[in-house]
């Protein structure tokens, strides 16, 4: 059994229907990237899967079980955690205090702490007082996966990490990936930097206006296939 | 490439009328008629049952613009009704000035009122704003509760020099055969009622304009309709003292009614906004016609169950709530839901031709 | 001269007990968004409550407080949860309509069951005590307790605040609602916490509310008006920002009650009004936000 697994999912903003029937698969250990243009559905696949949009109950499953229709808060305690799209960080909290409401709604034992987290991004211990407004764009995504980590998540997804990052920030930033698969996580990881996302994921799938386009496994795929299924035909 | 085919090969009109609304813009006009003859048969009760009627329907009105359209939910909507009494008292009573133009002399003067306290209030936002407004009624009632000259705390009477110096009271005295009081309510009920058809008028007119498009757009989304160029600050402000000088008139004209004023009952947050915006709340806030539907059913509340005191108010303040959890949009918006009719056209439709589709 | 200095003394007291009025609103706002008009006759709800509980047990109003506090926080997590949650989002006309109808409600209700009557609090000796500071004047004790209440009670919310998780999961809410339910923070459960601790708060008002002067059903809404006043003055967002609201405002109604008896209301409102043109972000508005 996959460890995620979307059947058939769709997802509404109120009579707009950005995703139809989307079938995705998530292994234990895996890193998995959603590719696509603007627009595609990739933040709203992660959003449906975080609880922040509901969808029925079983068009997403965590070890067999439904959870399309939970909220939020009950997703977060189930060990999913996403670092949402533009860090949004707590702006009257304190970096430190970014990281700690991380574990507030599930405190499950593992390997994350707060040690952890401020040894895999140092500057966060450096600058823990501060608040995070003053911190610079690689600073705050490095916060905000950090607060995610936090919950010790058996799956992490991440929205757009590399967006707005000069390319040596971007670096640094997946530099830390290998260290979170090395704890078990699994990463789901949308991403418009194709070359980046090709480079870490095991397989790749691409979606064009809401649908699944293309799938497979990075190596397998050429430039023209993914050409075509990333602005259409 | 042929020229024709670049066009739409449907042609497009914006309509603001429909056929519901036509047919009820007739149905209006003989309402009208019936209501102004209404008081030659009538007895002198149901007239002065329906001057209530419509001073509360006018003020409902004016709060729906205020609140429904500019999205400024008011709570102090009594600072003008108060401030248009006393000006028809001041005018009367201390300048000798006739009461029927002392009226429209309370609306302008509301308005003069109205533009600096906006200045004022206006730097409090949303739900800041309702309390905001609150606190200048009650300025403004402390300060005429200092204004000695008519009654201080106390209040003051109208004389019956002053209440009897109404013009049409002597001739319809003459021509039903009636006492001056009778008299006197006919000719209160016909100001009441054109002054209550000319403020449903102004709405309509204001909200069929483009100004009324904007509005619509600020309800809908504030930021938004700056961001496309619609000066946001200037309609509120035009909508705010527009309402304040109807209300002001409305004010005027219900204490010259009443013959009688205080400070705590002119400037009542109770009797002039709460009521208020339990009229427009269950009839349905942001249209026309469910200020209408609500002034009936508090017309109809208020005549069989106020004696019940403490808990009418009980009842209202909980079919308020219940309203709100669940038909927001009033008794109106579910009637026009499931029949999809609308009598005072205010929106737009586009009409595709040969087609019946809408958008 | 004597005089104007006691109206300052006694005025910044009665700014303590705006401040007690104002950190309850001022806690509704900061969580969730709440501007709930309802806010003075709940406090009006609560005095009457401690004077039931007081005279059916034939208490102390500081014991009842203590008692009923823990019964007065599930009251308002039941309020929140069940009623005022359900009209929280991007439309303000549904707190605002609902809270005003609770306003209402909670007036008549009062006013069914314990007529027009004004009642008040009794606490035996303390009630009429005073401390005397020289120069002709004396300070009361309940007001002074008063104003020590409402630095306690400031003190505890910024503890609660600023060094609890509970606190963190606050102000994450009121940052960035979507985004604190990534936490795995119910905001449902937080806002109805919230409106616990806003009712431990309430309660603690009330209890200085009914000790100081009389009180009846109909006071409430110029107590909303008050507290209200004090937030704004104070500027949003910070609990030190409402004590002092409160006490310009306590400051403004004294002054204006020494020029004349009937100005005291009116100085106050006037002084609210005066900050609104010159600092409309109020005294003390909070760096961020």
């Amino acid at each position: 059994m996959a460890l995620l697994e979307t059947r058939n999912l769709t997802a509404f903003y109120g009579d707009f229907q950005a995703l139809y029937g989307i079938d995705t698969m998530l292994e234990r250990g895996e890193t998995i990237a959603i590719i696509g243009a603007n627009g595609a559905g990739k933040s709203t696949f992660l959003k449906t899967i975080a609880g922040l949009i509901h969808g029925a109950d079983d068009s997403v499953l965590l070890d067999g079980a439904p959870i399309g229709a939970k909220p939020a808060a009950e997703i977060v305690r189930r060990g999913i955690a996403l670092v949402p799209e533009g860090r949004r960080l707590f702006a009257s909290l304190t970096v430190e205090e970014n990281l700690l409401i991380g574990s507030y709604g599930r405190k499950a034992r593992g390997p994350w702490t707060l040690d952890r987290v401020q040894a895999l991004f140092p500057i966060l211990k450096e600058r823990r007082s501060s608040a995070t407004p003053t911190l610079s764009g690689g600073q705050q995504q490095m916060a905000a996966i950090g607060r995610a980590l936090m919950s010790n998540p058996r799956i992490l997804l991440c929205d757009e990490i590399s967006l707005g990052l000069a390319p040596i920030i971007i670096a640094d930033i997946y530099a830390s990936l290998p260290q979170i698969k090395a704890e078990g996580t699994s990463v789901v990881l949308v991403e418009q930097d194709i070359v980046q996302a090709m480079k870490v994921a095991d397989r790749v799938y691409c979606f064009q206006e809401g649908r699944l386009s293309l799938s497979g496994r990075p190596r397998d795929l050429t430039r023209e296939q993914i050409h075509r299924a990333y602005f259409g035909a | 490439m042929d020229d024709n085919a670049a066009r739409p090969t449907q042609a497009f009109r914006i309509e603001t009328a429909s056929r519901a609304s036509r047919a009820a813009a007739a149905a209006a006009c003989i309402v009208l008629l019936v209501l102004v003859l209404l008081p030659l048969v009538a007895g002198r009760n149901l007239v002065q049952d329906l001057i209530f009627l419509f001073y509360m329907l006018a003020l409902a009105q004016c709060w729906n613009l205020l609140a429904g359209y500019a999205g400024l939910i008011s709570v102090g909507q009594q600072a003008f009704v108060g401030l248009g009494g006393y000006l028809l008292f001041a005018l009367t009573l201390l300048g000798g000035v006739n009461p029927l133009l002392a009226i429209p002399i309370a609306g302008v003067v509301s308005a003069l009122f109205a533009f600096p306290t906006a200045l004022i209030v206006f730097r409090l936002r949303g739900a800041y704003f309702a309390i905001g407004s609150w606190v200048v009624a009650e300025v403004y009632r402390l300060v005429f509760a200092q204004f000695k000259p008519l009654g201080g705390g106390t209040g003051t009477s109208l004389t019956p020099a002053v209440t009897s110096s109404v013009p049409g009271i002597e001739s319809i005295k003459a021509l039903l055969d009636l006492r001056t009081p009778a008299a006197r309510d006919i000719v209160s009920y016909w100001v009441a009622l054109a002054l209550m058809t000319a403020t449903l008028g102004f709405v309509y007119l204001v909200l069929r304009s483009r100004r009324g498009l904007a509005l619509g757009a600020i309800r809908d989304h504030e930021a938004a309709a700056s961001g496309l160029g619609v000066d946001v600050y200037r309609i509120k402000l035009a909508v705010y003292v527009a309402t304040a000088a109807v209300t002001g008139m409305i004010g005027a004209l219900i204490y010259l009614q009443k013959a009688r004023i205080s400070p705590d009952a002119a400037f009542s947050v109770l009797d002039w906004t709460a009521y208020v915006i339990f009229i427009v709340v269950i009839g349905g806030i942001g249209t026309m016609e469910g200020p209408v539907i609500g002034a009936i059913i508090f017309y109809l509340m208020q005549r069989y169950l106020a004696d019940f005191g403490a808990w009418y108010l009980i009842l209202l303040g909980t079919l308020a709530i219940l309203i709100m959890l669940f038909a927001p949009k009033g008794l109106w918006g579910l009637l026009s839901e499931r029949y999809d009719v609308t009598l005072f056209s205010t929106r737009r439709r586009l009409v595709v031709d040969g087609k019946n589709g809408r958008a | 001269m004597t005089g104007w200095l006691d109206a300052l003394i006694q005025g910044a007291l009665l700014g303590g007990l705006y401040a007690l009025f104002a950190a309850g609103l001022s806690l509704m706002f900061g969580v969730m968004r709440l501007v709930n008009l309802a806010h003075g006759d709940l406090i009006v709800l609560a005095a009457f409550a401690i004077l039931v509980v007081a005279t059916k047990l034939g208490l102390d109003p500081f014991v009842a407080v203590i008692l009923a506090s823990p019964i007065l926080f599930v009251i308002g997590f039941a309020l929140q949860h069940v009623l005022l949650n359900r009209t929280l989002g991007r439309d303000l006309l549904p707190p605002l309509l609902v809270t005003f109808g609770l306003s209402i409600i909670v007036q008549n209700g009062l006013l069914q069951t314990f007529s027009a009557d004004s009642q008040r609090l009794r606490s035996g000796a303390i009630e009429t005590a005073s401390i005397p500071l020289g120069g002709g004047i004396a300070v009361g004790v309940v007001p002074l307790l008063t104003l020590l209440s409402a630095i306690a009670v400031i003190l505890v919310l910024n503890f609660i605040f600023y060094r609890t998780p509970v606190g963190r999961a606050f102000r994450a809410t009121s940052d960035d609602l979507e985004v604190a339910q990534l936490m795995g923070i119910d905001i449902n459960r937080i806002f109805a916490t919230a409106m616990g601790v806003a009712f431990v708060v309430i309660a603690i008002a009330a209890l200085f509310l009914g000790l100081r002067a009389n009180f009846d059903p109909t006071i409430g809404p110029a107590r909303l008006i008050y507290a209200f006043e004090a937030v704004i003055i104070g500027g949003l967002g910070s609990f030190w920002g409402t004590l002092a609201g409160g006490i310009v405002l306590g400051v403004a109604q004294t002054i204006g009650a020494r020029i004349d008896p009937e100005w005291q209301i009116l100085a106050g409102h006037l002084a609210f009004l005066l900050v609104l043109v010159v600092r409309p972000r109020g005294l003390f508005p909070r760096a961020l936000d």
